[in-house]
């Protein structure tokens, strides 16, 4: 099982995103989650199911109410996912290096066929 | 194999530093963020507009294979300091994010190599986290296109 991918495809929902913004301030409860989304209250339960089966949250029993929390472990997997944007920008710089190297070759090439 | 560029993003900031060190002098890698034809060949976007001076404005746009602009990238730039500096505030046009202002420094660290560090703010803690994280399962694929794309040009 890709774990990763699966962590991956729990934050593309923008509403599981925002449960996960919400309760990394404080745990709350299903229905205290429910109640900041206009999102019927099975459909948000269905994203709480999502979150926790990829371990970005905990359930934890306090009395009668189960309360979400944030895994800090996984959230700072999620955090690591910055490194697609890394990459993006390792991609660009090593492109913007070897066209350099080539200056101006890389210049001249090209304005001389828009010419 | 050594990672070139970094990048800092401290939990519960609303910034983050990207910095690389390039085998380039100076003077070429600041001719890369200053020369069009250059911006577009290493950004994969078209340059409409680059006014390289203070107080001066830009916009880039991306098209898809078919010829539609699919991401417009515009901002001011607040002060340009040639082979020293960069301030500039970029926007992603069509998209709900709001505004980031970004400050590149530049720096020469001996005769053939140089160093960027690209410091950006953010609106909030939170849309540095979606942009960060977020967005670029998608914007990272639009990347490897346009390389392949770039790559399949040249062979």
């Amino acid at each position: 099982m890709n774990l990763r991918r699966d962590v991956f495809q729990a934050i593309a929902d923008p509403t599981r995103r925002a449960i996960l913004l919400l309760v990394s301030t404080q745990s709350m409860t299903a229905g205290a989650i429910a109640s900041n989304f206009d999102t019927a209250r099975p459909t948000v339960s269905k994203h709480l199911q999502i979150l926790t089966e990829c371990e970005l949250l905990r359930q934890v029993q306090n009395g009668r109410e189960i309360y979400y929390h944030t895994n800090a472990k996984k959230m700072k997997e999620v955090a690591d996912f910055i490194e697609p944007f890394r990459q993006m920008w390792e991609e660009r710089f090593n492109k913007l290096e070897s066209i350099m190297k080539n200056y101006p070759n890389s210049v001249t090439s090209k304005q001389k066929r828009k010419k | 194999m050594e990672q070139k560029t970094k990048i800092l993003a401290e939990d519960d900031k609303q910034e983050l530093i990207i910095t690389r060190e390039f085998d380039l002098p100076l003077e070429l890698l600041f001719k890369a963020y200053t020369e069009k034809d250059i911006v577009e060949q290493w950004m994969g976007t078209k340059v409409i507009m680059l006014e390289n001076k203070n107080q001066g404005s830009y916009l880039f746009e991306t098209s898809d294979a078919k010829g539609n602009v699919a991401f417009i990238a515009k901002g001011v730039i607040h002060e340009f300091s040639p082979e020293r500096k960069i301030i500039r505030t970029f926007e992603m046009g069509n998209t709900p994010f709001p505004v980031q202002l970004e400050f590149l420094d530049f720096e020469a660290i001996n005769k053939q190599s140089s160093k960027l560090t690209m410091h950006i703010i953010y609106k909030s803690v939170s849309y540095r986290d979606q942009i960060l994280q977020l967005p670029f399962a998608q914007g990272i694929n639009m990347a490897h296109n346009r390389l392949q794309n770039i790559f399949d040009k040249q062979n």
